[in-house]
């Protein structure tokens, strides 16, 4: 298990470093903005994890009850105060704002960071490994066309409280969406044959003439500035990330493999 | 995983290779799934500003 030892050995590095800088990223540039979109999502009543336009039910029930506890609120949306009482009721555990909700984000974008890494590295041994940094830039390129750019055409980033189709029906079009964008990928760039071009073309538009699940409504608390002003430092975001993971793996594995021509002959 | 794999050195097997490969790929996909895709409330709240962040389908 040398090889496998070593390519675990190098997703771990790369995902650290990538998912660490991924994190001080999201900080300034996204979190807030999920800040943001939350303060409005709370406005308009809770956390609504499918259609915003439908109410949590319970909130008619309390919603006079709760009124004295909440002497700010709209008059004109009753459901706010409920809502603002109990969101960890309905959802479970969470981290406390502040450093602990930094501090789970780090972990969550080092441990996705390793993930993607390990696929990264793997794939990238099939077709001979990645040797330095430069072409870990340019395998970068591609896991950022493949995870990134391909899915978020049919499913922009979302901000809380925007609207969505179904959870599961989206996750299985983002896995296609991105499974057929690196299979095309990967024949336009490891098979020198025309009609198997056409075919990688195909594979890579055909997800987006299937077309994402949309949701019902496109209503919205979120102002379309905020969601444009998201969707472009999530991709900006992740561009930085996967150039940086491809172009550690390309560091370390070079670092390690040394005079070796390949992964498996190395710090076995 | 399979113990004729660990006494390979550096004359690994092609299928071998593959093996370990395509293992390694499965373990980073398993993760990917684990903490963008999971439905467990904890495991998203947890990692919810990531989800939302490398836009996996959230919520």
């Amino acid at each position: 298990m040398n090889l496998f030892r070593n390519v675990v050995f190098i997703a771990a590095i790369a995902g650290l470093v990538a998912g660490v800088a991924l994190a001080c990223m999201q900080a300034y540039a996204t979190v807030p903005l999920i800040l943001k979109a939350e303060v409005h999502e709370q406005a308009e009543g809770g956390h609504s994890h499918e259609n915003a336009a439908a109410p949590a039910p319970a909130d008619a029930a309390t919603g006079n009850a709760m009124s004295s506890s909440a002497p700010a609120a709209s008059n004109a949306m009753t459901p706010a105060p409920a809502a603002q009482a109990a969101p960890e009721e309905d959802e479970g555990w969470a981290p406390a704002d502040g450093f602990e909700r930094f501090a789970y984000n780090v972990v969550s974008n080092v441990v996705t960071g390793i993930g993607f890494a390990l696929v990264l590295v793997a794939v990238s041994e099939f077709a001979g490994g990645i040797g330095n940094w430069r072409q870990g830039v340019f395998w970068g390129l591609a896991g950022f066309a493949i995870f990134t750019l391909a899915p978020g055409l049919g499913l922009p980033p979302e901000l809380p409280a925007m609207p969505a189709a179904d959870l599961t029906q989206r996750q299985i079009w983002w896995l296609a969406t991105v499974v057929a964008t690196a299979i095309g990928l990967g024949l336009i760039a490891f098979r020198k044959s025309l009609p198997l071009t056409i075919l990688a073309v195909l594979l890579i538009v055909a997800p987006h003439i299937v077309g994402a699940p949309q949701p019902d409504s496109f209503e919205t608390p979120i102002p379309e500035g905020l969601h444009h002003q998201f969707v472009v430092a999530v991709t900006l975001t992740n561009l930085v990330f996967w150039l940086v993971l491809g172009a550690v793996v390309g560091i370390v594995r070079g670092r390690f493999t040394g005079t070796a021509t390949s992964l498996r002959d190395s710090f076995a | 995983m399979n113990t004729a794999s660990v006494s390979l050195g550096a004359s690994v097997s092609s299928q071998s290779r593959f093996m370990q490969l395509a293992l390694a790929a499965l373990l980073g996909t398993f993760i990917i799934g684990f903490v963008g895709f999971s439905h467990i409330d904890a495991v998203h709240n947890a990692g919810h500003d990531n989800r939302h962040s490398m836009a996996f389908p959230c919520h």
